[in-house]
């Protein structure tokens, strides 16, 4: 051990267009070991494309991304070796429709680290019961209810056992009832001290388990400070707008 | 009852250029059977790797995906067929001419199923592939073990289209030295021998019905099996 340990997530000057839409604008973004960073902004600021370069499902045009002091890999197997240490969650859950919900947690383990059918079921069976689904392990993605889908979603990332969980909105598709028995499962793992890095709209969860608040707008990083601050104080006025839209409802 | 006995006697006796060789057609039969058995488990096989290629990660395979459907797709058979049986000796490649035949069969046919897999890989949301590379599955993992299966269901009736396709256009091979299989049987009936050409034609028509018809049957029960499966 090092006195100073690189940061989880290192994103310096990073450039990406869509053809000629330039989408992220020199960002520069730090998560540390064990921090919560929710990432706010107006749709379309360039928030799930910022999240979705750090495991290089959209390769950057210029600057650079390190995890866990490793620049990312070029497209092959290194990359496939670092994507199952970062772990995701999708706003529309992305389960495998053909597998059930057990067998969505116990790919990856089996194909990727390599376990043994039976030790990658034990290991699932105790996420599920962590995310509290243990009775639909058998079921398939379409029998579940949003929710249930997305703790499912979560238990799967979490069975590659990742230095990192990243997370789109993870709620936005979801009815309001359902809501919180996802967000309970992500502080949960936020108290336990995983890195996370959430784009997400609930204010609750920021408050509650957030480090920093990252604000994003036409993107650009705007604002990057605690919670509490960010919220009472913004002090960019598209903060204040955007604040301004989500705070009236 | 006496004028329908001689009626049907008649309608037999015309199918006597069948009915005496039927040994000749039961054998031509086989050969052709066997030409599309290969010529299907390898265009099959192919035209899914070239379908892989065509959605990779990386472009060179992208490019070398496109352009062999692109060359194939667009080539008639015929000249296809020319390139394997004249072409691949003049570069040094000998072999049989049934493998020359099976070969250029294989090439043409890869393209039209490749676009048949294609579009089956894209009817799968992309989020299930991107799902599947989050966890770490490598491009290869991703298509097996999640993208494929799921492809597969909306891929078989567009691919029994291209097989059916393929075993009519085995028909072609004859020409090229393949010899006796099923359609040659008229070369050598009719031009050689002398005999009848139509009702030889029609026994040739219903060597291909039976196969064509028998593959199509057996689609169906899969396209069953995989809409359950659901
Ligand atoms: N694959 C893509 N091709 C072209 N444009 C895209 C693509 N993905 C996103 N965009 C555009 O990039 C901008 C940022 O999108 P996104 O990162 O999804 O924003 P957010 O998640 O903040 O709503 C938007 O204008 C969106 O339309
Ligand atoms: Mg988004």
């Amino acid at each position: 051990m090092t006195a100073t340990t690189p940061p989880m997530i290192k994103m310096a000057a990073v450039n990406k267009h869509f053809g000629s839409l330039h989408v992220l604008r020199d960002v520069d973004l730090e998560v540390d070991r064990g921090q919560v960073v929710v990432v706010l902004g107006p749709s379309g600021s360039g928030k799930s494309t910022l999240c979705r370069t750090i495991n290089r499902l959209e390769p950057i045009d210029q600057g650079t991304i390190e995890v866990d002091g490793a620049p990312l890999p070029a497209e092959g197997r290194e990359l496939a070796r670092l994507r199952a240490d970062v772990g995701m969650v999708f706003q529309q859950f992305n389960l495998f429709a053909h597998k059930t919900v057990i067998e969505n947690v116990t790919l990856g383990p089996i194909k990727v680290r390599k376990l043994g059918r039976s030790q990658a079921h034990e290991t699932a069976m105790t996420l599920l019961d962590r995310v509290g689904i243990t009775d639909q392990a058998d079921k398939y993605p379409a029998q579940l209810s949003g929710g249930q889908q997305q703790r499912a979603a979560i238990a799967r990332a979490l069975a590659m056992r990742p230095k990192v969980m990243l997370f789109d909105e993870p709620t936005s598709a979801l009815d309001p009832e359902m809501i919180n028995e996802v967000l309970d499962v992500m502080v949960a793992l936020a108290d336990e001290g995983m890195t996370m890095l959430v784009i997400t709209h609930e204010m609750g969860f920021a408050r509650r388990a957030a480090h920093r608040v990252v604000f994003m707008s036409d993107g650009e990083i705007v604002e990057d400070a605690a919670p509490q601050e960010f919220f009472t104080a913004p002090r960019s006025d598209r903060a204040r707008d955007f604040l301004g839209k989500i705070l009236t409802h | 009852m006496q004028p329908v006995i001689s009626f049907l006697g008649a309608v037999v006796g015309y199918f006597d250029p069948v009915i005496d060789n039927i040994g000749l057609f039961a054998d031509a039969f086989l050969h052709t059977l066997e030409i599309v058995v290969y010529a299907a488990v390898g265009s099959l096989a192919l035209g899914t790797v070239v379908a892989a290629f065509r959605v990779s990660p990386v472009s060179p395979l992208r490019w070398v995906g496109t352009s062999w459907v692109t060359v194939f797709r667009n080539c008639p058979l015929t000249v296809v067929l020319f390139f394997c049986a004249f072409g691949l000796p003049e570069i040094g490649i000998n072999g049989a001419y049934f493998w020359f035949g099976v070969t250029g069969l294989v090439l043409y046919t890869s393209a039209f199923v490749s676009e048949a897999v294609r579009s089956g890989i894209n009817s799968v949301s992309a989020g299930q592939a991107e799902a599947a590379r989050a966890i770490g599955l490598t491009f290869r993992q991703s298509m097996g073990q999640v993208v494929f299966p799921q492809a597969f269901r909306t891929v078989v009736p567009p691919l029994g289209s291209v097989i059916i396709a393929m075993i009519k256009n085995s028909a072609i091979v004859g020409a090229f030295g393949v010899g006796n299989e099923l359609f040659s049987v008229h070369a050598t009936l009719v031009s050689a021998r002398g005999l009848a050409l139509i009702p030889v034609l029609l026994g040739v028509a219903a060597g291909y019905l039976i196969i064509t018809l028998t593959g199509g049957a057996l689609l169906g029960v899969l396209e069953r099996k995989v809409a359950i499966a659901r």
